[in-house]
C-alpha cells in the first residue's frame, strides 16, 4: 500500500503483528492523533463534593467541553471573553493572580464560558489566598444557638479572613489547574500563534481551542446520591455506584500500651494529645497543608518521640493518648467518629475517661515565637472545668502567652467535637491570637514556602533531608513545650528540662512530608514490599475516597518507628505474633519494617518494631447510621467520574466543515448518477465490433 | 474536526465505490463472492508486506529518521510488489474456480465472463485498499480537533480522501488491464501496471505537499482509465454514440436472429 504520510501505516497493522511477535511498540495514541491534539498531563481538575443539603465543585459535559483559548493576563482581558469575542464559547486561561472571587462571579454568570484553567501562581500571591470558608466547619463545632449562640457562625471572631469560599461555590463548567509552567507556556504559544487578533481584526480560523473532560456523575446532595448508589446496589447485577462518601482512618497511639479488645479501667486517666492531618484546596488531591496540618502533626510526632524517651514514662499515674485526625476538613469526620465510637463503647477509651484535652492547631507561623492558648469559655464557667483549663495554661508559662480573655471561643478543632458531648477541660495551642495567621488557609499554596522552610542551594536529597531549617528548630521548640507540659499533666514529678525534642528529626519530617516522601529515611521506617507508598512529587494530604491514603499510612509508620521499640523477633514471630505465647502480645502492634540500606550492599536488614499504634476507622456516623441528611454529623461526599484529561488542539470553522460535507455528498450523488448511466449502457460502451448484442453483460 | 467532515470524507472516498458497489455488484451474487474473494486477497497481501515491514524494521532499526524512511520506501516497494503478486494469483485462482464452476453447472459459456472478473476483484482489491487506508484517519475526524498544532497542513482530511478515491479508482483499472494483459500474454502492459502503481505509491512521499501527489495521482488515474475503457472494449465510437443517444438505433442495427 502507498502511506499519506511518512508515517508507519498505523496502528491496525501493529495490532495484527501483536500477537504474532509480542512486542507492543507503542499503540497508545495512533499517529494521527498524536499529530491533532496535545494532551495536558500535568494538571488537576476541581471535582465535585456533596453534602447534605448542597453540592459544591464543578462538572462537565459528558463528553468533555470544548472552547476557544483565551488568555487573561489582567482584568480588562475577560471583556473579550464576556461580550467582544466572536467566537464563544470560551476556555479561559487565567493567571492565578487573577483567580478572585469577584472574577469568578462574573465567569460563573456567563454562557461564553465553557471552562478554565488556572496556572498556578510562582510565588504565591502576596496578598494571601483561601478558597475556604471564613468560618470553617461552621455548625459541626461546638457553638451553636444551645451553645455560647454569641460565638456561633463567627460570630466573635472571623478565623479565616481571607477566606473567599470559592471552594464551597457550585460552577457549570469544568475547572483545572495547570501545574507544569511548561505545559501552560506550550499552551500560551498556541494562543499566541492562532488567536491573537491581528491589527485589529477578528481572528481566522483554525483557532486553538481547549478541551476538558471532567464529568461527575453524582447530582444535587449526598441523600440523593447515596440514594441512587444504593438502589444501584441493591438491584443491578453491575451496580454502577455515583458517589463515595470520604472517608479514611486516625492512628492513634497511647504512652503506656493498653489493651484494645477491652475497655480500660474507668478509674484510669487519659490525656488525649490530637492534631488533623488532612487538608483540602480548590483542586482534587492538590492539598499541600504545609500550616494548616503538617507541621502541627509533625511537632505532635517530635512530642511523642521526646515523651517515650523519659525513663519513668511508664510509671506516669495518667495515660497519654497521641491521636491523629483524618478528615477535619470536612466537618470533622475524624474525631467525630471518635466521639461517636466512645459514646456507644465501640473504643477502648470512653468519654468519662478522658482527663484533658490538648490540641495543636497551626503553629508554623509564630510570631515572635509566642504561642497563643485558646480555651472555650463556655465550659469554663463550670466549676469543675476551670481550674484544670488554668493549670494547663499555666505549665505554658515561660514559654508562650496565656489567653486570660474569658470570651474569645475555641478556634475551629477537633476539641469542638469532643465538648459537644462532654464538657472536658482542655485547650488549643495556636500561632495566632485572634484570626489565623496562615494567609493561604486549604489552598494549593500552603506549602512549603509558606511555613517559611529555606534549604541552601546545591544540596543532594541525603543532605536536604538531614539539614535542619529554622522551621524546624520552631517547631521542635514547641514540641519540647508540648511534652514538658504533658509530662507534667500527667502526674509526673521529675525534672522536665532533659525532655527535649529533636530539631533534627523534625526537619527529616517536614521534609519528608512537605517535600519528598521517597527519602531513604521514610524508605527504611515502611513495611517491605510497599511499592506506590512513597513518590518523588510533591506529598499531598486530601482525605480520598480510597481507604489508607499515603499519608495516614506514613504517620502510621512514622509514630511507630519515633515511639516504638526494636524487639529481636524473626519476621515469622513479627508478623504472626499470637503464635508465641506472650501476655503482652496484646497490648502491642509489630510491624516488620525493612530497614535501611547498607552503604556498601544493595539490600536492607529488616527489622520488628514494637509499638502500640493503632488505627481506627475515621468514616462519618452518618453513613453508619444511615442518615445521609444528617446536621449533626459530617455528610460530605465525593462524586464519581469515568475519565479526567485535557488536551488542545486546533478546530477549524463551521464553514470548511459544511463544504466538505457538501463536496462528499455531490461526489456521491455524481457517482450514482454516472455509475447508473454506465451501467445501462455498458452493452454498447464496451462492446467491439465483432461483438454484437450478445455479449453477456 | 466532526461528524460534518467525518460523513463528507467517507462520501468522498468511497462514494464512486458505493455507488459501484450499489448498481452492479448488489444484484449478483457472484460478482459479489468474487468482489469479497478480492478483498480477502489484498488483505493477505497487505498482512505478508507488513510482515516483511516489521522484520525489517526490527532488524534495521534505529531511531535514525533517515534509516527509518529508507526502510518506509523499502516497505511500500515491497507491499506494491506483494499486492501486484496476488493479483496475479487471485487471476489464476478465478481462472481454476471458473473451469470448475462450468464443469459443474454444465452450461456452455463460462458463468461470468473474465472482463467482469477483472472488474470486479480490481474494486475488491480497491476497497479493501481505501478502507485500510482511510479508516484511521476517519475515526479521528470525528473528534472535535483537526491536523494543524504541531504545524502540519489542515487540508489533511481532504487530502487523505481524495488520494483514497485515486487510489480505489485506480486498482479497478489496474485489475481490468492487468487481467486482459495475463490473458492476452502482454507483459509489457503487465509491467506497465506494476510501474504505475510503483509510481503513484511513490508519489505519496511527496506529502505534505499535496499539489504534489494528488496532482500526478490524479492524472495517472485518468490515464489508466482510458486505457482500462479501451481495454475493456470501449472505443471512441462507442462513447460518441452513447453521448449521443443514438445507442438505440445501434443495437437495432446490429440485432441478429439468436
Amino acid at each position: 500500500g502507498r502511506h499519506l504520510k511518512g508515517e508507519p501505516s498505523g496502528c491496525g497493522l501493529l495490532f495484527i503483528l501483536n500477537f504474532v511477535s509480542f512486542s507492543s511498540g507503542f499503540c497508545w495514541a495512533n499517529s494521527v492523533e498524536r499529530k491533532i491534539y496535545i494532551p495536558l498531563n500535568k494538571t488537576a481538575p476541581c471535582v465535585r463534593l456533596l453534602n447534605a443539603t448542597h453540592q459544591i465543585g464543578c462538572q462537565s459535559s459528558m463528553s468533555g467541553d470544548t472552547g476557544v483559548i483565551h488568555v487573561v493576563e489582567k482584568e480588562q482581558d475577560l471583556k473579550w471573553v464576556l461580550t467582544d469575542g466572536p467566537h464563544p464559547p470560551y476556555m479561559v486561561l487565567l493567571e492565578g493572580e487573577l483567580f478572585t472571587r469577584e472574577l469568578m462571579l462574573q465567569l460563573k454568570g456567563s454562557s461564553r464560558i465553557s471552562g478554565l484553567a488556572v496556572a498556578i501562581s510562582k510565588p504565591s500571591p502576596a496578598q494571601g489566598f483561601s478558597p475556604g470558608l471564613k468560618c470553617p466547619n461552621d455548625g459541626f463545632g461546638v457553638y451553636s444557638n444551645n451553645y455560647g449562640p454569641q460565638y456561633a457562625h463567627c460570630n466573635w471572631t472571623v478565623w479565616n479572613p481571607l477566606g473567599n469560599g470559592l471552594a464551597y461555590e457550585d460552577f457549570n463548567f469544568p475547572i483545572f489547574l495547570l501545574e507544569d509552567a511548561n505545559e501552560t507556556q506550550v499552551i500560551k504559544q498556541c494562543y499566541q500563534d492562532h488567536n491573537l487578533p491581528q491589527n485589529g481584526s477578528v481572528p481566522e480560523y483554525p483557532l486553538c481551542a481547549m478541551q476538558l473532560f471532567a464529568h461527575m456523575h453524582a447530582v444535587t446532595n449526598t441523600v440523593t446520591c447515596m440514594r441512587r448508589s444504593s438502589l444501584q446496589t441493591a438491584f443491578s447485577l453491575n451496580p454502577e455506584e455515583v458517589c463515595d462518601a470520604l472517608s479514611d482512618y486516625n492512628v492513634w497511639s497511647t504512652l503506656k500500651p493498653i489493651n484494645t479488645s477491652s475497655k480500660i479501667d474507668p478509674m484510669d486517666e487519659v490525656i488525649i494529645v490530637a492534631t488533623r492531618i488532612d487538608s483540602h484546596s480548590f483542586f482534587w488531591n492538590v492539598a499541600p497543608g504545609a500550616e494548616s496540618a503538617v507541621a502541627s502533626f509533625v511537632t505532635h510526632l517530635a512530642a511523642a518521640e521526646a515523651l517515650h524517651k523519659v525513663p519513668d514514662v511508664q510509671k506516669l499515674p495518667r495515660n497519654i493518648m497521641f491521636t491523629f485526625f483524618q478528615g477535619e476538613t470536612f466537618d470533622y469526620i475524624g474525631s467525630s467518629r471518635m466521639v461517636y465510637d466512645m459514646q456507644m463503647d465501640k473504643f477502648p477509651i470512653r468519654l468519662d475517661n478522658i482527663h484533658s484535652f490538648l490540641e495543636l492547631s497551626q503553629v508554623a507561623l509564630r510570631n515572635s515565637s509566642v504561642l497563643w492558648v485558646h480555651t472555650d469559655p463556655v465550659s469554663r464557667r463550670n466549676e469543675s472545668i476551670q481550674p484544670q483549663v488554668m493549670k494547663l495554661s499555666l505549665l505554658h508559662r515561660g514559654q508562650s502567652e496565656s489567653l486570660c480573655l474569658q470570651s474569645q471561643p475555641l478556634p475551629p478543632s477537633s476539641f469542638q467535637r469532643f465538648l459537644r458531648a462532654k464538657q472536658i477541660p482542655g485547650v488549643v495551642l495556636a500561632d495566632h491570637r485572634t484570626s489565623f495567621q496562615n494567609r493561604y488557609y486549604q489552598s494549593m499554596y500552603d506549602t512549603a514556602e509558606n511555613i517559611l522552610m529555606k534549604y541552601p542551594e546545591g544540596l543532594s536529597p541525603e543532605e536536604t533531608l538531614d539539614y535542619v531549617t529554622d522551621t524546624a528548630k520552631s517547631l521542635a521548640e514547641v514540641a519540647t513545650v508540648v511534652a514538658r507540659a504533658l509530662y507534667q499533666l500527667a502526674g509526673g514529678t521529675g525534672n522536665t528540662s532533659a525532655i527535649q525534642a529533636d530539631p533534627r528529626m523534625v526537619s527529616r519530617m517536614l521534609y519528608g512530608f512537605l517535600i519528598k516522601t521517597n527519602n531513604s529515611w521514610f524508605q527504611s521506617i515502611i513495611k517491605q514490599d510497599l511499592k506506590g507508598l512513597l513518590g518523588d512529587e510533591l506529598p499531598q494530604h486530601y482525605i480520598a475516597v480510597t481507604t489508607l491514603v499515603n499519608t495516614t499510612q506514613l504517620v502510621q509508620y512514622v509514630l511507630a518507628n519515633l515511639t516504638g521499640t526494636v524487639v529481636n523477633f524473626t519476621k515469622e514471630e513479627c508478623l504472626n505474633p499470637e503464635k508465641t505465647p506472650n501476655p503482652e502480645k496484646e497490648m502491642y502492634v509489630y510491624t516488620w519494617v525493612q530497614g535501611s540500606r547498607d552503604p556498601n550492599s544493595t539490600s536492607r536488614v529488616p527489622f520488628c518494631v514494637q509499638s502500640t499504634v493503632h488505627l481506627t476507622k475515621a468514616a462519618s456516623p452518618a453513613f453508619e447510621l444511615k442518615q445521609w441528611g444528617s446536621t449533626e454529623y459530617s455528610t460530605w461526599t465525593e462524586s464519581r467520574w469515568k475519565d479526567i484529561r485535557a488536551r488542545i488542539f486546533l478546530v477549524a470553522s463551521k464553514e470548511l466543515e459544511i463544504i466538505t460535507l457538501v463536496v462528499g455528498i455531490a461526489i456521491l450523488i455524481l457517482s450514482l448518477l454516472a455509475t447508473y448511466f454506465i451501467n445501462a449502457k455498458a452493452h454498447v460502451l464496451f462492446s467491439s465490433p465483432g461483438d454484437g448484442g450478445a455479449v453477456a453483460y | 474536526m466532526t461528524a460534518a467532515v467525518f460523513i463528507g470524507c467517507s462520501f468522498i472516498a468511497f462514494g464512486p465505490a458505493l455507488a459501484l458497489c450499489v448498481c452492479t455488484i448488489a444484484a449478483e451474487p457472484l460478482r459479489l463472492l468474487f468482489l469479497i474473494a478480492g478483498g480477502f486477497f489484498w488483505l493477505v497481501s497487505l498482512l505478508l508486506s507488513s510482515l516483511v515491514w516489521f522484520i525489517a524494521v526490527q532488524i534495521g532499526g534505529s531511531n535514525n529518521a533517515s534509516v527509518k524512511k529508507n526502510l518506509l520506501i523499502f516497505g511500500v516497494m515491497v507491499s506494491v510488489l506483494l499486492q501486484e503478486v496476488f493479483r496475479f494469483a487471485y487471476y489464476k485462482l478465478l481462472k481454476k474456480a471458473n473451469k470448475g464452476l462450468m464443469t459443474i453447472s454444465q452450461e456452455e459459456t463460462l458463468p461470468i465472463s473474465v472482463r467482469q472478473l477483472s472488474y470486479v476483484s480490481g474494486l475488491g482489491f480497491g476497497i479493501m485498499s481505501g478502507v485500510f487506508s482511510l479508516v484511521n484517519i476517519l475515526t479521528d475526524s470525528l473528534g472535535p480537533g483537526t491536523v494543524g498544532i504541531y504545524g502540519d497542513s489542515p487540508q489533511y482530511f481532504l487530502s487523505s480522501a481524495f488520494m483514497t478515491l485515486a487510489i480505489v479508482l485506480l486498482h479497478i483499472f489496474w485489475g481490468i488491464v492487468f487481467f486482459d494483459a495475463c490473458e492476452k500474454k502482454k507483459w509489457w502492459a503487465l509491467a506497465l501496471v506494476i510501474l504505475s502503481h510503483l509510481l503513484v505509491s511513490g508519489v505519496t512521499f511527496q506529502n505534505p505537499q499535496y499539489e504534489g501527489s494528488l496532482v500526478p495521482s490524479y492524472i495517472i488515474m485518468m490515464l489508466m482509465a482510458t486505457w482500462a475503457f479501451f481495454t475493456a472494449g470501449g472505443s471512441l465510437r462507442n462513447l460518441k454514440l452513447c453521448l449521443m443517444c443514438r445507442d438505440k438505433d445501434f443495437l437495432l442495427a446490429n440485432q441478429r436472429p439468436r
